[in-house]
C-alpha cells in the first residue's frame, strides 16, 4: 500500500490506497502521526477513493487521527468514500461527527 | 446437513494473513456468482472474525487459524473460523458495541457489531484457556444461474 500525501495551505491531504485493515492499519497510522507531529497541519484530509477494502480498523484509524488532530486544535474529513465502504462507515456512528463525505456531500447522521 | 461443497484452511495467525484469508474465502465462493455486495459483506465479516484471533485469542504467541467454508442447499453459506488461543470469558460483554479489550492498538470495538451487520447470524463458542469458534451464516440471494 503506497499513500500519497500532499500539504496545501495549511491542510494535510493523505490518499490512502488499497486494502485497510489491522495489518496495513498500522504502517498508515505510524506514517500519519508522525506527519501530523512533524507538520502540525490545521487541517488533515483523508481521501478513501483509492481503497478497495476496510474493516472496523479503518474505522479506528479515522478514530484515532480524529482524536489527535483534535489534541492540536485540527480537524478531520473523510473523503472520496467509495460506495462500498458507505455500509462500514455508517455502521460505526462516524457519521455522527459530520466528518464523511462523498464527493464533496456532506453525509449527514441517520436519526 | 450435508454441504454440498467444503473447505478447510489452517493458517498462523500473522497479521499478513487476514487478507489471505478473506481473499481465499472470496475465491471459493465465486462458483456461486454472488453480487459484489455479498463478496464484500463476507469478505468485511471474515477479516473481522480472523483478526479477533490474531490480536485477542493469541496476543502474545502465533497460533493456528482454521476456517472453514460450507456451501449448503439454497445458497447458504456456513463460515467457521477456529482458534485454540486464550478463549472469551465473557461473550456478551465481548459482543457489545464499542468493548474493546485494546484501545491501545486502536480497535474500535466493533469487530461483533460489523460480523453481525454484514451476515445473517453470528454465533460464538469459547471456553476460557480452549480457544473460540465463531460462526457465520449468510444466505445469498437466489437469482437464476448460469451452467
Amino acid at each position: 500500500m503506497k499513500n500519497k500525501i500532499d500539504f496545501r495551505d495549511g491542510t494535510m491531504t493523505v490518499c490512502l490506497q488499497g486494502e485497510i485493515d489491522h495489518h496495513s492499519a498500522k504502517k498508515t497510522r505510524e506514517l500519519i502521526d508522525s506527519l501530523i507531529q512533524q507538520q502540525k497541519p490545521s487541517a488533515l484530509q483523508l481521501d478513501f477513493s483509492g481503497v478497495s477494502f476496510m474493516d472496523s480498523s479503518g474505522i479506528g484509524l479515522i478514530m484515532g487521527r480524529y482524536r489527535m488532530m483534535a489534541l492540536y486544535g485540527g480537524t478531520v474529513r473523510v473523503v472520496h468514500i467509495p460506495e462500498a465502504l458507505s455500509k462500514i462507515m455508517y455502521l460505526s456512528g462516524l457519521g455522527a461527527l459530520h466528518i464523511l463525505e462523498t464527493k464533496g456531500e456532506a453525509y449527514e447522521t441517520a436519526e | 446437513m450435508k454441504p454440498l461443497n467444503e473447505m478447510t484452511l489452517s493458517f498462523d495467525s500473522h497479521s499478513s494473513n487476514e487478507g489471505f484469508a478473506r481473499s481465499a474465502v472470496a475465491a471459493f465462493l465465486t462458483q456461486l456468482d454472488p453480487t459484489i455486495g455479498e463478496l464484500n459483506d463476507i469478505r468485511t465479516a471474515v477479516s473481522e472474525a480472523v483478526t479477533n484471533c490474531i490480536v485477542h485469542a493469541y496476543p502474545h504467541t502465533i497460533g493456528k487459524i482454521t476456517l472453514t467454508v460450507r456451501i449448503e442447499q439454497d445458497f447458504q453459506i456456513t463460515i467457521k473460523v477456529r482458534d485454540t488461543g486464550c478463549g472469551i470469558e465473557d461473550i456478551a460483554k465481548a459482543m457489545e458495541p464499542l468493548y474493546t479489550t485494546s484501545p491501545s492498538e486502536e480497535r474500535a470495538g466493533l469487530g461483533f457489531a460489523v460480523m453481525n451487520s454484514f451476515t445473517d447470524s453470528v454465533t460464538v463458542r469459547s471456553r476460557p484457556g480452549k480457544g473460540t469458534t465463531v460462526i457465520l451464516k449468510k444466505r445469498l440471494i437466489q437469482r437464476v444461474r448460469h451452467g
